[in-house]
């Protein structure tokens, strides 16, 4: 026997079913009077600086059908590249800007969108520079542990073609399920679950 | 928010066997949810070490006290009164202070206030279902709601969920975001559960399972029952090469 390390095990992730909607975004599930606003649905407002941009898209099952009942979660850096955290070292982030935000995809279409800044570049652990980014974090029924990805601006070529992150994916048919396409200030990201398409999921 | 200085490494590698995995075709809803294609794994960056965190500002005087929140005044919800609390620490048993964490449930006869929801059970007019609090320094919380009943779903033909409240738990970096389920010392359903089963480990299900606590019950009022949550727990940064080169 040897001494214990004493680590604790985290706590087992569950699926967030079908009703995650009365936690998270109870105004959206109809349940009024609980708390003013949703949690996380603005990130910005009239004074936040950068460049506006819109994110919208679906998530797609293995059938093709986009889940209508999913949440999504999106963390960013401001339009300066730092993070509005705690841990964030390096400067104070712009503080009209949350970089994060929540939205449950519509009931009917199975669209998400975020109103959002593009955000700026953030230094990879060797000091090198990542391209823009969003990371995403999506919950729904039938997912047993929570999604995570990340969303990169098609438009960042230069960036793109550098970034750490990018550079492990080992399939490189397979990056651009990463790259949201743009289309005036909007950029599309669909997130596929299964098949040809499947999106890359990160263990982060 | 603690005042503790904030803490900037990256998180212990998430034990993926000790989560379910992505497909687990007895909750069938998971077979076309669930990616097949291996994980790309990394190192946290700035962007996992780093979250959201919430201010005690954001709350109101009834967002942890569901028998309360939803209620016309002067009134309560229905069903057996309980205390829900407990500690959220990290995996080197630190408290982590300042974590939001949200919560819902269905109501004592197990019904969903949702459009989706359809059983039969009667909605109670007085309870809404979801509440949130705040750690406080020690990474303490609490809340008051009225005990969940359990519900059938449509999975097998007679599959029914144990009484349970999801969690939703926010550290203070995004790679420790977590949604579970808490449920409740002795309850004979937890063991026919296709979503308890998708955990492969026993003592990985029984650490969702919150323990009555007779100490921390009200006499006359409610019981209690206590459910600590471990988030992932960070490197220390004390030893690390700067490879920045600055
Ligand atoms: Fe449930």
């Amino acid at each position: 026997m040897v001494q214990s390390l004493g680590f604790l095990k985290e706590t087992p992730s569950q699926t967030a079913g079908p009703y995650v909607h009365i936690g998270c975004t109870p105004n959206f599930s109809g349940i009024t009077g609980v708390y003013a606003t949703d949690l996380g649905i603005a990130m910005v407002n009239d004074k936040t600086l950068g460049e506006r941009i819109t994110l919208r898209g679906r998530i797609f099952d293995g059938t093709g059908t986009p889940l209508r009942d999913a949440l999504v979660e999106i963390w960013q850096a401001d339009a300066a590249g730092l993070y509005n955290s705690p841990s964030e070292m390096r400067g104070t982030a712009d503080v009209n800007f949350t970089g994060w935000g929540r939205c449950p995809t519509d009931m009917e279409t199975g669209d998400y969108v975020f109103e959002t800044i593009r955000p700026g570049r953030v230094p990879y652990k060797d000091g090198r520079l990542m391209a823009p980014h969003v990371t995403l974090w999506i919950v729904a029924r039938g997912i047993n542990i929570g999604l995570q990805t990340r969303l990169y601006f098609a438009d960042e070529e230069a960036a793109n073609a550098e970034d750490p992150v990018l550079q492990r994916i080992e399939h490189r048919n397979r990056v651009p399920t990463l790259l949201a396409r743009k289309d005036g200030s909007t950029f599309h990201f669909d997130i596929h679950l299964q098949g040809e398409k499947e999106t890359v999921f990160f263990d982060i | 928010m603690s005042n503790r200085k904030p803490e900037t490494g990256a998180f212990f590698q998430r034990d993926r066997q000790w989560h379910p995995p992505a497909y687990t075709p007895d909750y069938k809803t998971s077979v076309v949810r669930s990616p097949q294609r291996a994980l790309l794994s990394l190192d946290n960056t700035l962007s996992e070490i780093t979250g959201p965190v919430f201010g005690h500002a954001l709350l109101g005087e009834l967002d942890a006290d569901l028998i309360h929140n939803f209620a016309r005044p002067g009134e309560s919800a229905i069903g057996q009164r309980i205390i829900v609390h407990g500690r959220v620490v990290d995996e080197r048993g630190v408290g982590v202070a300042g974590a939001l964490l949200e919560f819902w449930q269905a109501n004592a006869g197990g019904r969903y206030r949702h459009k989706r929801e359809g059983y039969l059970a009667a909605l109670d007019p007085n309870f809404g279902g979801c509440g949130r609090t705040i750690t406080d320094e020690d990474g303490y919380y609490r809340f008051r709601t009225v005990k969940p009943g359990a519900y059938p779903w449509p999975n097998g033909v007679n599959d029914w969920r144990p009484a349970h409240i999801h969690f939703s738990v926010f550290g203070h970096g995004f790679a420790q975001r977590l949604i579970t389920q808490m449920y409740f010392e002795g309850d004979p359903m937890i063991w026919q559960c296709p979503i308890v089963k998708s955990i492969p480990d026993k003592a990985a299900i029984e650490q969702l399972i919150a323990a009555l606590d007779r100490q921390n019950t009200i006499p006359m009022d409610a019981r209690a029952y206590k459910f600590d949550i471990v988030l992932r727990g960070r490197r220390s940064t004390l030893f690390e090469n700067r490879l920045e080169g600055n």
